[in-house]
């Protein structure tokens, strides 16, 4: 449908909606229940240099309107990736954009290298995983550490990068500016918000990694939040996600500045969330008699 | 046929035992559902989000019907104990692998549960053309599903209090009651996994775990319920695979419990 395409740093998407990195596998565990070639794109899991082990359990604890989770990025390498995972991904006509994890930027830009003359439409640069001791967020909570891991990156990708923000920050709209100035083509935001959860009956934290990120419905208008807050920041497009559950959900995250959103936790909840979304801002834009999706992005000021 | 999610219906509840619930549900997943295998099931109260893992119990398949045996330990539990006849609830299934039947049929066989570990050992029971020694561990009294049991082997019980059976757990009855097997299948929590994979391994019997662990998707896409294997998982390509869909039923020698 043409009213749903919206070009981000070149690439057509037949519709806004993606899936957010790490809720979703590589395709293959979701698409039992919904046609990949619906999606305007999949993001896939962190993908690292070498297969990552990930926290100890428990990983994952439930929270009032929301989840929160302590996998610490376990994936199985770039290698096994291509091998695997791509060539299944590459089967469906959908954009594939491939999250790229490091504990240093050199092990971003290994990985990054790799992937340059794979068949993959872009990146997305993790720079906000709360759940690892090393790498990830420490590149995402300083705008100097952003903009040096951007701009290096940057000069050895081959598709274009989008980076990938922290909500975890004093000011989004500064870190949105840092990679802007470093050469990103794009932005996503959010990422998982720092949280704690306690077992009072066994008196012990209950992630084994003691924190974890939230997401979820709960997280939803601190994200609608900071996707205004950086889509007023910068030029390049922004990616929105954190806590999208439905097709209005989704028009929110647009009308405050997101030219993509991404389903992310809800996918546990719904399956079929992704193209209940697609169909519900098809229907949405039908009610209002919108010609153009694009009508619709950053709409609201 | 796929995994999905979709409306069961409550055919009929009982509370079997102190905090233990007997649930009947229809639903098309029953026509997939096999012993070991387990579904997901959404409370409805949204602040709740995650699908429950719960173990079948049961098997219908001609009448579409599944059983769930469950215990109630929170919030989601707590609102499925009070749904009646007619109710409709969201599952999601059919998931995890399910008992291997193969590796028992024809032999001397331990069906081994404990505790809320044991509703999954009714439906192996029925599928599994063994010489079934079954074996049940309970806290005290309340006992559930042994009678049922009794009609598929013999039934030994170990409760924690004595006051039914051999005092003590299951390997305590085990002893008292000098059995032996060549596969053993159990369901349970950590501790008692833990001594039957070494008991297992000492006896150099072939062991069958069911495992749990906190879960999310159910799905395999999340990575939340790992289990630890000794060997590089297919799959992860780490000492890692996912309980709900590798599993939850495990090799005990392939998983570091």
């Amino acid at each position: 449908m043409e009213k749903m395409k919206v070009t981000i740093a070149g690439v057509e998407f037949k519709n806004p909606v993606m899936t957010a990195s790490g809720t979703f596998g590589s395709g293959m565990e979701y698409g039992e229940f919904v046609d990949l070639n619906r999606l305007g794109g999949v993001v896939t899991k962190g993908v690292a240099a070498i297969p990552w082990p990930g926290n100890p359990t428990p990983r994952v604890a439930e929270t009032y309107g929301g989840m929160l989770n302590a996998i610490g990025l376990q994936n199985p390498g770039i290698d096994v990736f291509l091998e695997r995972d791509l060539p299944f991904l590459k089967k469906f006509d959908t954009k594939v954009i491939v999250n790229v994890c490091g504990k240093t930027v050199e092990d971003y830009l290994d990985v990054v290298e790799k992937l340059s003359t794979e068949a993959v439409d872009m990146l997305e640069i993790n720079v906000s995983c709360p759940n690892v001791k090393e790498g990830a967020i420490a590149f995402g909570q300083s705008t100097e550490a952003l903009f040096d891991i951007t701009s290096r990156i940057k000069k050895v990708a081959g598709q274009p990068i989008i980076m990938k923000l922290s909500p975890n920050v004093t000011d989004i709209a500064e870190m949105a500016r840092a990679a802007e100035s470093a050469g990103a083509d794009a932005i996503s935001l959010i990422n998982t918000i720092t949280g704690m959860k306690i077992d009072i009956q066994k008196r012990r934290f209950a992630l084994a990694n003691k924190t974890g990120g939230l997401s979820g419905p709960a997280i939803k208008p601190i994200a609608v939040r900071m996707v205004y807050q950086a889509a007023n920041a910068v030029k390049i497009p922004v990616i929105g996600m954190g806590g999208i559950a439905n097709a209005e959900d989704a028009l929110e995250f647009i009308m405050a500045g997101a030219a993509a959103v991404a389903v992310g936790a809800m996918n546990f909840v719904n399956p079929y969330a992704t193209v209940e979304i697609i169909e519900g801002i098809e229907e949405f834009m039908e009610q209002e008699g919108i010609g153009q999706i694009s009508e619709l992005i950053g709409c609201v000021k | 046929m796929g995994k999905k999610k979709e409306w069961a219906k409550v055919l009929e509840q009982k509370q079997s035992a102190p905090g233990i619930y007997d649930l009947w549900l229809e639903t098309d997943l029953a026509g997939e559902a096999k012993a070991g295998q387990f579904i997901g099931l959404y409370p409805e109260d949204k602040s709740t989000l995650l699908p429950r893992p719960v173990s079948i119990c049961e098997v219908d398949k001609e009448g579409r019907r599944l059983r769930l045996v469950y215990r109630l330990t929170g919030q989601g539990t707590k609102e499925f104990s009070s749904y009646g006849p007619g109710k409709k609830v969201a599952v999601l299934g059919v998931l995890g692998n399910g008992f291997p039947l193969e590796a028992g049929r024809g032999k001397k066989v331990f069906l081994i549960g404990g505790g809320i570990g044991i509703p999954p050992l009714l439906q192996l029971a029925k599928e599994l053309k063994a010489d079934k020694q079954i074996l049940l561990g309970y806290r005290d009294s309340s006992l559930f599903l042994q009678k049922e049991l009794a009609d598929y082997g013999e039934v030994f019980v170990a409760t924690e209090d004595g006051s039914v059976g051999t005092k003590g757990n299951i390997l305590d009855a085990i002893k008292a009651n000098s059995l032996s097997a060549e596969v053993i299948y159990a369901c349970g929590p950590m501790p008692m996994l833990r001594a039957i994979k070494a008991y297992a391994a000492e006896k150099g019997i072939l062991a069958y775990l069911s495992l749990e662990e906190r879960m999310a998707c159910g799905v395999g896409a999340c990575l939340g319920c790992v289990c630890k294997t000794s060997k590089v998982d297919q799959h992860s390509h780490v000492n890692n695979a996912r309980i709900c869909t590798d599993g939850p039923v495990f090799e005990a020698k392939d998983v570091e419990i």
